[in-house]
């Protein structure tokens, strides 16, 4: 089943024109994924790679049924293009584009917000994510695919190259994926880790969930709170940033530790007293989960 | 971008923030009585540090005389401050602001900050204004106020007026004090910032309204739309953090002796949190980012070097976008330009790891290949070791 993304999505892609754009679009058409079109404003009625490009995602909409968005816009119009995609009728919003000012975010939840109580919710992914993929059926993002397999274990991640890091561990030991979700590393985001376990918890085919953390906010701390209380499936995490010095971004916009709020103790604490398995050495991410995944099965229980 | 207190000041001028007189800012090489000082004091004297707690240590000083305002303004300038807030790191103070002592009958915290979690803008406040808020909030929560605000409509009458009642403001202070509230919210959205702060509001012996101190710091991400603001000198990057960020490479200096090239953020936290594990410590954080060529990661080793501190480096890249081979290209060219003087680990995976890996080994350069981060992490801690 997999969440958000499957072989039937219909994906516009914003910016498909410009470098970034022009080159991850073209590995996703590569993986198999179903771009059906492309949004540069001024480029309308020409074709990229064989695709129609819009000038504006009514438009694309309207012709094509796209149902998915992808946005590769540079940070100073990006917030406006998930808000134009969103306006369109689009139902799954994922946002590259790492650098879009935290209160432009801000504007686009509370826009967003609104269309939700007037029924015309949508779902944002990121931004400043690598995408989502659903193995061997469509890759929206900037993964490389081939590390992924399609398999029940779900991924929800903050990071990038981290993901993909444990992703390739998983599929080493012949674990695939349902659906790999990275949720991205800015502090005001669409989905959070909640959002995205709650819909594993849900998919008949996925298993066991892999959630990829690090320091800032409290984003594991309501993960841990919501595992306790909904998951019957079992979560492995890991959190990134033990060593961190407090008070500096590392990289990542959200992963800064201020005061004694997001910090990577507290975070561990809550997933373990919460029942999830912490692994504390990212490269033995692959082999605790295997090692666990078959005892359980082998003992019956989760 | 995290700005000084005169700094913060000057902006709270212009959105007519009352505040105590300032005589002006003396640095390091100006001479302490390039100041004026009219009137009969007292003066106050406070270091222009990115760090509370200065009263402690000594960067907060009341002077009765024009003679003792500049012997503290010369003892200052220079001095090394260690508060409780700078984590054990002792910050040089550059520069001084001179401004009017005022014996103050209250204190009031009053900020706005981003709540991540509610994706809002909120102000904080607290009729017990003076210590820090991390206190305040373990020890006596209940004092403190919180009301979300909206950026794009600002702060309302009503809501100004809700917070003057909650924090007792007199009544003769109550137009002054919303003018501050409404300042500050409007402060916060024109400024892309992510915190302002007045700690404290203070309400002087003769009744006046005043912000003692300013703390702004403001959203990197928005800076492109801020000139001014990108204009303004980096306080708290170190030289080489600085030079790394005009080339576009994202490095924090650290501790430890092992220097580390990582591609992503999350991974690079995760190299040093490995690298911690495996019995070491990380010289550094850098993010050589998902675009590097050779010219960047040639870079990124010379920055890497200029901390004398690092015995070892390690490179750990997982290839996505970027490609094993390109990288060991890269790492070999630079290998070319900067002498290397210390051992080099390379952890390669993802596209084209079989090329890459193969790059390396017949470059003839001294360098180790390891096949995990672990194993990478490991040879860097040896190498280290071995090395100091």
């Amino acid at each position: 089943m997999s969440i958000l993304l499957n072989k039937k999505s219909k994906l516009l892609v914003h910016g498909m024109t410009g470098a970034q754009g022009s080159f991850h679009s073209n590995l996703c058409l590569e993986y198999g994924c179903n771009i059906v079109a492309g949004l540069t404003p001024g480029k309308g009625g020409t074709k990229h790679f064989n695709v129609p490009i819009f000038d504006t995602a009514k438009e694309a909409v309207k012709t094509t049924g796209a149902d998915t968005s992808l946005i590769f816009v540079p940070p100073p119009s990006a917030a406006d293009s998930i808000l134009e995609a969103a306006e369109a009728g689009i139902k799954v919003i994922i946002c590259i584009t790492e650098g879009i000012p935290v209160l432009d975010m801000v504007r686009v939840k509370k826009h967003l917000r609104r269309l939700e109580k007037d029924g015309r919710g949508v779902t944002l992914i990121g931004p400043n994510c690598p995408g989502v993929i659903t193995p061997a059926e469509c890759k929206a993002g900037i993964m490389p695919g081939y590390i992924h397999k399609k398999g029940h274990v779900g991924v929800v991640s903050r990071s990038g190259t981290l993901t993909y890091e444990a992703v390739w561990q998983l599929t080493s030991q012949g674990l695939g994926q349902s659906t790999v979700v990275g949720i991205g590393g800015d502090p005001v985001q669409g989905m959070n880790f909640v959002d995205v376990l709650k819909m594993f918890e849900a998919d008949k085919d996925t298993h066991a969930v892999v959630m990829i953390g690090e320091i800032g906010g409290s984003a594991e701390e309501d993960a841990a709170r919501f595992i306790k209380a909904h998951m019957s499936k079992p979560v492995f995490a890991f959190v990134a940033g033990k060593t961190a010095p407090p008070g500096r971004r590392m990289g990542h916009a959200g992963a800064i530790v201020e005061g004694n709020a997001g910090t990577h103790a507290s975070k561990v604490t809550a997933l373990e007293k919460a029942g999830a398995t912490v692994v504390e050495n990212l490269s033995h991410i692959g082999e605790t989960v295997a090692t666990k995944l078959k005892a359980g099965v082998k003992a019956g229980k989760k | 971008m995290k700005l000084l207190e005169y700094e913060g000041k000057d902006i709270f001028e212009v959105y007519k923030i009352p505040l105590l007189a300032r005589y002006g800012v003396v640095r390091i090489g100006d001479s302490a009585e390039s100041v004026k000082l009219d009137g009969p004091g007292p003066w106050v004297v406070k270091a222009q540090v990115l760090a509370g707690g200065r009263g402690k240590a000594g960067g907060v000083k009341i002077a009765r005389t024009k003679e003792e305002t500049y012997t503290y303004i010369n003892n200052m300038l220079g001095m090394k401050m260690v508060t409780h807030q700078t984590h054990g790191a002792a910050l040089t103070v550059e520069e001084v602001l001179i401004e009017a002592a005022t014996a103050l009958e209250r204190e009031i915290y009053i900020s706005v900050v981003l709540d991540r979690k509610e994706a809002t803008p909120m102000i904080i406040a607290s009729a017990e204004g003076g210590m820090s808020i991390e206190e305040l909030a373990l020890t006596k929560p209940e004092c403190i106020i919180k009301m979300p605000v909206d950026v794009n409509t600002g702060l309302l009458d009503f809501q100004a007026r809700e917070l003057a009642f909650a924090l007792k403001i007199p009544w003769k202070n109550f137009r002054e004090f919303a003018a501050v509230a409404k300042g500050i919210v409007k402060i916060f959205a024109d400024y892309d910032a992510s915190l302002v702060e007045i700690n404290p509001l203070a309400i002087t012996k003769d009744g006046r309204l005043v912000a003692v101190d300013a703390k702004v710091v403001t959203d990197d991400n928005a800076l492109f739309r801020h000139k001014d603001l990108e204009a303004k000198p980096d306080h708290e990057s170190s030289e080489i953090e600085k030079e790394a960020k005009a080339i576009g490479i994202n490095y924090i200096g650290l501790d430890g002796t092992i220097g580390c090239m990582v591609n992503g953020a999350g991974l690079a936290m995760a190299t040093l949190d490995t690298v911690k594990l495996a019995g070491g410590s990380a010289a550094n954080f850098l993010d050589v980012g998902g675009g590097a060529n050779v010219e960047q990661i040639t870079k990124a080793f010379q920055i890497i070097l200029k901390d004398v501190k690092v015995k070892a480096i390690l490179v750990n890249i997982f290839g996505g976008i970027m490609k094993c081979d390109n990288i060991a290209q890269g790492i070999v060219e630079a290998t070319k330009k900067v002498k290397l003087h210390v051992p080099l680990v390379v952890r390669l995976e993802g596209t084209n790891v079989k090329e890459g890996k193969a790059i390396l080994k017949s470059s003839g350069i001294k360098l180790e290949q390891a096949d995990s981060l672990w194993e990478a992490s490991q040879k860097a801690v040896k190498a280290a070791k071995t090395e100091a």
